[in-house]
């Protein structure tokens, strides 16, 4: 069993992003600790720009992640549209 | 195995026994008495008597602990670098034939730390 | 034909491209390897510089943007805080210890460790890794800036970090991280990049950062929360470098395998060693617990860097051996090292004290298996000889590992009721270890570590007391000039924290905050 995850700071901007990567990830399970929202899967975990877009409204530059992110465990692959957490083994 | 380096790679030790201003080192543990957290370090002439260090500042720095004033000094078994050894009280640490930086361990038969935790 | 089209806005992949390739030059007239003197002499072999990718695709532009955002985030909420006297919000005085141990023994490393970036940007040929060594050595300083300004704020209240890096390169305890540091960058660009990127920011930041921060929020520490989330953003950049650094060098020649891979053991070991610190951290000096350290080295080491490790098998990287032991060792840190400190409290820059009954019920419930067994005897003895004006302050010196430079407390793997020893002979001296572990390291590089700067034996040496001191006359006190040489006042920036004036001051000035005087 390998788990990925990805933690992200509690405040408003990142409220509908984690709302996206729930949507977009059935098996994610939300730990939620002091300050800080940390997501795991097993072995993979996607976020989408798209979905941010449609839960907010606005354009979304996946880059800006950059600001809210604490901590992650995985590969990670990143382009415009998505950000991708993997284990390969 | 030696260091990858670019050049030379030499370099004094930093603790010798010339730096310690005619001291050397000896390190001593109590076992079964972990109250103390770790073994001491002490700057010994090497012409001090065993003795005087265990009545002076073995005294000084295990005495806090109740055990220590319960020690009978004739069943006491010393190890050096974890080996069985016979430490006379009336020789010297040279003549004990105790060098630079050896460390010695004492075990007090019945005596086992606060209730018994090897505190 | 010609036809004016809007030109597209280039996608990251291309961007990244565009913004890291290319950018160097073949010398015409100097040797490669005098402009790149580090470059052989690890044994690592690189073949395709190109090769290496930073899968954010983070470009120099986009950086200083986000960057940008953060510092303002940051600095508004630390002028917030101290706006409104925010260091009375924490649960309690003691608190205030974790930001001391914080300031004196990590700041300073986030300074050397922008160094390291640097130097080993400034070693590799290929572009992408200098840019990413680039912003990592921007990061690194912007975390010991936004460190110092943060704490700044405590430093005005309470004791023991007026002189913070003075103390990190003298006090006894803080060799501990600073020669951690010093190994990793007087070691070779690629040696500092797997300790430091892969094997501390990788492996083992996460038991550092997310306790630290996560207990300074729930301790009601806002300006602390907020630097640290602030670094910590940069470290998830860090880790995925740190990630990709290892299986960029792996990739490129099967030879780099066991180079790589005793370095990974070398790191983690020493790595988890200077964690020691924040094991008793977490399980003694944050008033209100998040997690045990116990807990937190299952969640992020052996759950996470269980995977990571599946996921290097690929290239013949194995789990660090070392793990073995520190698996055996986890019901015991946290409560070897606050013994330790406790001991030790008359030579710190901060305090100690001992557990109440609410503290030691919940230490108990964290580590059924050691804590009634083997920790609560002592500390009820301690406690109650405190109560009788009799507070332990242990004033010998203890015994240094030769090459983590740790008292040696650790005991032997699977016997908590013995100190572990263990030494070696080189060319006529004796050198002593706090295990198999720190040994092997020694064994590997003996010429490196017998230059350690072990605090005990400078002491002896007479290299730790204020210049001009003659400790030859009558009456000297070794213990009063050495904290003179720190910058330490005695009975004011040491000692148990029940008689510390931090104690009484914070009581005061929170009734003043509460009561109409």
């Amino acid at each position: 069993m390998s788990t990925v995850f990805l933690a992200l700071q509690t405040n408003e901007e990142t409220r509908p992003i984690i709302e996206a990567i729930l949507q977009d990830n059935p098996g994610a399970v939300v730990d939620e600790q002091p300050a800080m929202v940390k997501i795991n899967a097993e072995r993979e975990l996607i976020v989408r720009r798209e979905t941010i877009e449609e839960i907010t409204g606005n354009d979304y530059d996946l880059q800006s992640l950059q600001v809210n992110m604490i901590t992650m465990s995985g590969n990670l692959d990143q382009t415009d549209d998505e950000i991708r957490l993997f284990w390969k083994a | 195995m030696a260091v990858a380096a670019v050049s030379k790679y030499e370099f004094a030790p930093a603790d010798t026994q010339d730096k310690f201003h005619g001291a050397q080192l000896l390190y001593i543990g109590w076992e079964d008495h972990l109250l103390f957290c770790a073994p001491f370090c002490f700057p010994f002439p090497p012409t001090m008597r065993f003795g005087d260090v265990v009545a002076g500042p073995m005294q000084a720095a295990f005495g806090y602990h109740p055990d220590f004033a319960r020690i009978d000094w004739s069943t006491v078994e010393w190890l050096k670098s974890g080996k069985p050894v016979v430490l006379d009280f009336d020789k010297s640490l040279a003549d004990n034939g105790l060098k630079h930086k050896d460390v010695i361990r004492f075990r007090t038969p019945g005596l086992a730390g606060i209730k018994g935790s090897c505190s | 034909m010609d036809m004016q089209v809007a030109k597209k806005k280039l996608g990251l992949k291309e961007r990244y491209a565009v913004m890291t390739r290319g950018l160097d030059w073949t010398p015409s007239y100097q040797k490669m390897e005098d402009i790149y003197p580090y470059m052989q002499y690890e044994g690592i072999k690189i073949h395709d510089w190109d090769k290496w990718e930073d899968p954010f695709r983070l470009t120099m532009d986009a950086y200083w943007k986000y960057q940008a955002e953060k510092e303002r985030k940051l600095y508004a909420i630390i002028d917030a805080f101290n706006q409104n006297n925010g260091h009375l919000n924490v649960t309690d005085a003691r608190y205030v210890n974790t930001v001391k141990l914080f300031i004196s023994g990590i700041s300073p490393l986030e300074y050397v460790a922008h160094r390291g970036f640097a130097h080993a940007g400034r070693a590799f040929p290929g572009p992408g890794p200098r840019v990413a060594c680039l912003m990592q050595s921007l990061d690194e300083i912007r975390h010991a800036q936004t460190q110092v300004h943060s704490i700044s704020n405590y430093n005005k209240y309470y004791n023991g970090m007026h002189d913070f890096h003075h103390m990190h390169d003298r006090v006894w305890f803080l060799s501990v991280p600073k020669s951690f540091f010093d190994d990793a960058i007087t070691a070779g660009p690629f040696e500092f990049m797997v300790s430091i990127g892969f094997s501390f920011e990788y492996v083992l930041t996460n038991l550092l950062f997310v306790p630290f921060v996560s207990g300074a929020a729930y301790n009601g520490d806002m300006g602390t929360m907020t630097f640290g989330f602030s670094a910590q953003s940069d470290e998830a950049r860090h880790m995925t470098l740190g990630l990709e650094v290892i299986k960029f060098i792996l990739e490129q020649d099967p030879a780099n395998v066991p180079i790589v891979q005793r370095w990974i053991d070398k790191w983690t070991w020493r790595g988890y060693r200077v964690l020691t610190l924040v094991a008793m951290m977490m399980d003694y000096m944050l008033p209100k617990r998040t997690m045990s350290w116990k807990e937190a080295w299952e969640v992020y080491f052996e759950e996470n860097g269980g995977a990571l490790f599946k996921d290097l098998a690929r290239y013949g990287i194995t789990m660090p051996k070392c793990a073995e032991q520190i698996a055996l060792e986890k019901d015991h840190l946290s409560h070897q090292a606050w013994s330790t400190f406790y001991n030790y409290a008359a030579a710190a820059n901060f305090h100690t004290w001992m557990p109440d009954e609410d503290e030691m019920a919940w230490l108990s419930s964290k580590y059924p298996e050691s804590f009634d067994k083997h920790y609560r005897p002592r500390y009820e003895f301690w406690r109650e000889q405190a109560a009788k004006g009799n507070r332990f302050y242990n004033k010998t010196l203890p015994m240094l590992c030769q090459t983590c430079q740790i008292p040696m407390l650790f005991t032997e793997p699977g016997d908590p009721t013995k100190i572990c020893y263990r030494e070696v002979d080189y060319k006529g001296d004796k050198y002593h270890f706090c295990s198999d572990h720190c040994k092997e390291i020694f064994e590997h590089e003996p010429e490196k570590y017998v230059q350690s700067w072990l605090p005990v034996h400078q002491i002896y040496q007479g290299n730790c007391f204020p210049e001009g001191t003659d400790p030859t006359v009558e009456g000297f006190d070794p213990l009063a000039a050495v904290l003179k040489y720190y910058n330490l006042e005695f009975g004011r920036d040491n000692l148990d924290f029940d008689i510390s004036e931090d104690k009484k001051n914070f009581a005061e000035w929170r009734g003043q905050a509460t009561k109409n005087a």
